[in-house]
C-alpha cells in the first residue's frame, strides 16, 4: 500500500537511503486540533471507525464520557475528557482528541526492528505497514505518547494513519471531514501554524493568557498539533506530555552501542579464529601420554 | 584389535547425560541466538530467514529462550559445587599469561574445571536467568502489558546487554575449546586420553587414577 504520491523518506530498520530521485519535496501536512472548539461529540471517533472499517468491542462505561476508555487496535482515536477546576474556582471541561501525533522524529519507527513495518512519508505522515509487522511491540516501547496498540487477534501494531490513503488522493482525514465545529482542520503544516496563531491571539484576548500551540520540539515537532487554552500545562489535558522526547533508555537501546557491540563480537570471533590458525591449538604430545602412563602405573602399583 | 593394547585406556570426561544436554543446549541456543540477533540490529534482520521469517522469529524466540533457560539450569545445576572458585583458581587466573604462553608448570594444578570454565559457568548462569526475566518484561504477547513502560524499556535494554555478554562468552568458550585440542572431541565422544587429562587437568587426572576412582 506504499502510495507513490506519499514518497517514503524514512523506513524502519533500514540503514540505506530511501529512494530519493523525486525532486521538489512536497509540503508537510498537519492536522490542527483546537481543543477550545471541541464539544466532545465524538463524530471524529465514529468517522475514524467508519473510514477505516474498525469495530471495537462494546466496552463498559466507567462513569465518565471516556468511551472507549483507551486507544485499542480497533480505536485509533479517542476523546479524553478531563474536569479541571481553574484558580478562579470555575470548572473547565478539557477535551482532547488523542491519537498518533505523527512525530517528525518518531520513536516508534526508531524502535521497530522490522524493515519497512513503519515508514515516514515526505509529507510527514508516519504509517504502519502491517504486512511487515512482526508483532514484537517495540514501537510501544519507542513511542513517547503511548499510542501504538498490538491487536489481540492478529498480533500486528495499529494506530492512526492520518488517513494516509485519503491524503494521498487529495482528501482530508475522515475525522477532519466529520468534525461539526471545525475544531479539527487539515492542511500544510505552515498554514496550520498560521491558523493556530490567529486562534491563539483570539483566545488570549478572551482571557486565556497561556493559550498556545502544542508542537513539541522534543520529537522534532509533530504533524498533529493542538491549540491548548493552557499550553503551559499540557498535563491538564488527560496527561499530555509537557516535554515529550524519545526515552533515553530507548535511544541507548537503539543507538550506537549496538553496532559497537556487534563489532566487538566480530572482533572476538576473528581473534579466536586467527589465533587458532596462527598459533595453533595446544596439543597433547607423546611425552604427556608417557608421563600419564608412568603415574598410572605408580598409582596402581 | 592389536592396536588396543598399545592405546592407553581413555578417561571419561563428559558422561552421556552431560553430552546430550550440552548439545541440546547448543541447538536451542542456535535458534535463540539467530532469531535474537535478527532483532538485535537491522543489519542482521535477514537472519529471520533462518528462523521462519519475521513474525515466526518474534513468536518463537521467547518460548525457545525459556526452553534454553530450563535446559541450561538442568545441565549446569549439578555442577554448582565443583564450580566454586578455590584459592588455586585465583592463583591460576592471576597467572593466566602462563597458560597462554604454555608454561602451565608455573601454575597450580587444575582440577576438573579450570578457573576460566568456572567463570564462564557463573557468567552464563547469571545471564541466562536474567535474560529470561528481562525477556518476560517486554514479551508483548503475554506479559509486557502488565509492566510500566519504563520497566519495559529497561528490560529491552538489559536483555540486549545480557545477550551481548552471553555471545562474547560463547565466542571465548568456543575458541578455548578449539585451542585445547581434544576438548571438543571429549564433548562429542565423552572421553579424553590420559595424556590430555595429565596435561590440562592434572589434579583431576590424579583423582581419576587413584585406585577405586573413576566412573
Ligand atoms: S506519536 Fe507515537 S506512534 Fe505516533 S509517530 Fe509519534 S512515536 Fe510514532
Amino acid at each position: 500500500m506504499a502510495l507513490q504520491s506519499l514518497d517514503i523518506i524514512r523506513r524502519s530498520a533500514t540503514k540505506t537511503p530511501s529512494p530519493a530521485a523525486r525532486g521538489p519535496v512536497p509540503a508537510e501536512v498537519a492536522k490542527l486540533i483546537d481543543t477550545s472548539k471541541c464539544i466532545g461529540c465524538k463524530a471524529c471517533q465514529v468517522a475514524c471507525m467508519e473510514w477505516n472499517d474498525l469495530r471495537d468491542q462494546v466496552g463498559t462505561c466507567d462513569g465518565t464520557y471516556n468511551n472507549p476508555t483507551d486507544l485499542t487496535a480497533q480505536s485509533w482515536t479517542v476523546m479524553r475528557f478531563a474536569e479541571y477546576e481553574n484558580p478562579q474556582g470555575d470548572l473547565e471541561w478539557l477535551i482532547r482528541k488523542d491519537g498518533c501525533m505523527h512525530c517528525a522524529d518518531p520513536g516508534c519507527l526508531k524502535a521497530c526492528p522490522a524493515p519497512g513495518a513503519i515508514v515516514q512519508y515526505a509529507n510527514g505522515i508516519v504509517d504502519f505497514h502491517e504486512e511487515h509487522c512482526i508483532g514484537c511491540g517495540y514501537c510501544i516501547a519507542g513511542c513517547p505518547f503511548n499510542i501504538p496498540r498490538i491487536s489481540r487477534r492478529d498480533h500486528k501494531a495499529y494506530k492512526c494513519t492520518l488517513c494516509s490513503d485519503r491524503v494521498a488522493v487529495g482528501l482530508e482525514p475522515a475525522c477532519v471531514k466529520a468534525c461539526p465545529t471545525g475544531a479539527i482542520t487539515f492542511g500544510t503544516k505552515e498554514r496550520m501554524k498560521v491558523d493556530a496563531e490567529e486562534r491563539i491571539a483570539d483566545l488570549k484576548s478572551r482571557g486565556f493568557e497561556q493559550a498556545g500551540l502544542y508542537d513539541p520540539i522534543g520529537v522534532g515537532g509533530t504533524h498533529v498539533m493542538y491549540v491548548l487554552h493552557h499550553a503551559d500545562q499540557p498535563g491538564l489535558y488527560s496527561g499530555l506530555a509537557l516535554n515529550p522526547h524519545i526515552s533515553r533508555t530507548v535511544r541507548l537501546w537503539k543507538g550506537v552501542v549496538k553496532p559497537l557491540a556487534l563489532g566487538a563480537l566480530a572482533l572476538a570471533a576473528l581473534v579466536g579464529f586467527f589465533n587458532y590458525i596462527v598459533a595453533g591449538p595446544k596439543e597433547v604430545g607423546p611425552e604427556d601420554e608417557e608421563a600419564a602412563r608412568k603415574e598410572q602405573e605408580k598409582a596402581h602399583g | 584389535m592389536a592396536d588396543r593394547d598399545h592405546r592407553p585406556a581413555l578417561i571419561l570426561r563428559h558422561p552421556p547425560r552431560d553430552r546430550a544436554l550440552h548439545w541440546l543446549l547448543v541447538i536451542v541456543f542456535l535458534f535463540t541466538a539467530t532469531s535474537g540477533f535478527a532483532l538485535f540490529h537491522p543489519s542482521l534482520f535477514w537472519l529471520t530467514n533462518l528462523t521462519g521469517g519475521g513474525p515466526w522469529s518474534a513468536i518463537l524466540h521467547p518460548f525457545i529462550g525459556l526452553v534454553m533457560a530450563v535446559v541450561f539450569v538442568w545441565f549446569a545445576a549439578p555442577t554448582w559445587r565443583v564450580a566454586q572458585l578455590t584459592p588455586n583458581d585465583i592463583a591460576w587466573l592471576k597467572g593466566i599469561r602462563y597458560v597462554v604462553s604454555g608454561q602451565e608448570e608455573r601454575l597450580p594444578e587444575v582440577g576438573q574445571y579450570n578457573a576460566g570454565q568456572k567463570l564462564l559457568y557463573f557468567t552464563l548462569m547469571t545471564c541466562v536467568l536474567l535474560l529470561a526475566l528481562t525477556g518476560i518484561l517486554f514479551w508483548r504477547r503475554y506479559f509486557a502489558g502488565y509492566f510500566p513502560i519504563g520497566v519495559v524499556r529497561l528490560g529491552a535494554l538489559a536483555h540486549a546487554f545480557l545477550a551481548f555478554v552471553v555471545l562474547i562468552s560463547v565466542v571465548v568458550h568456543m575458541s578455548a575449546a578449539a585451542w585445547e585440542a581434544g576438548s571438543i572431541r571429549s564433548m562429542i565422544r565423552g572421553t579424553v586420553t590420559p595424556g590430555w587429562a595429565y596435561k590440562h587437568r592434572r589434579a583431576w587426572f590424579r583423582e581419576m587414577i587413584r585406585p577405586g576412582a573413576g566412573r
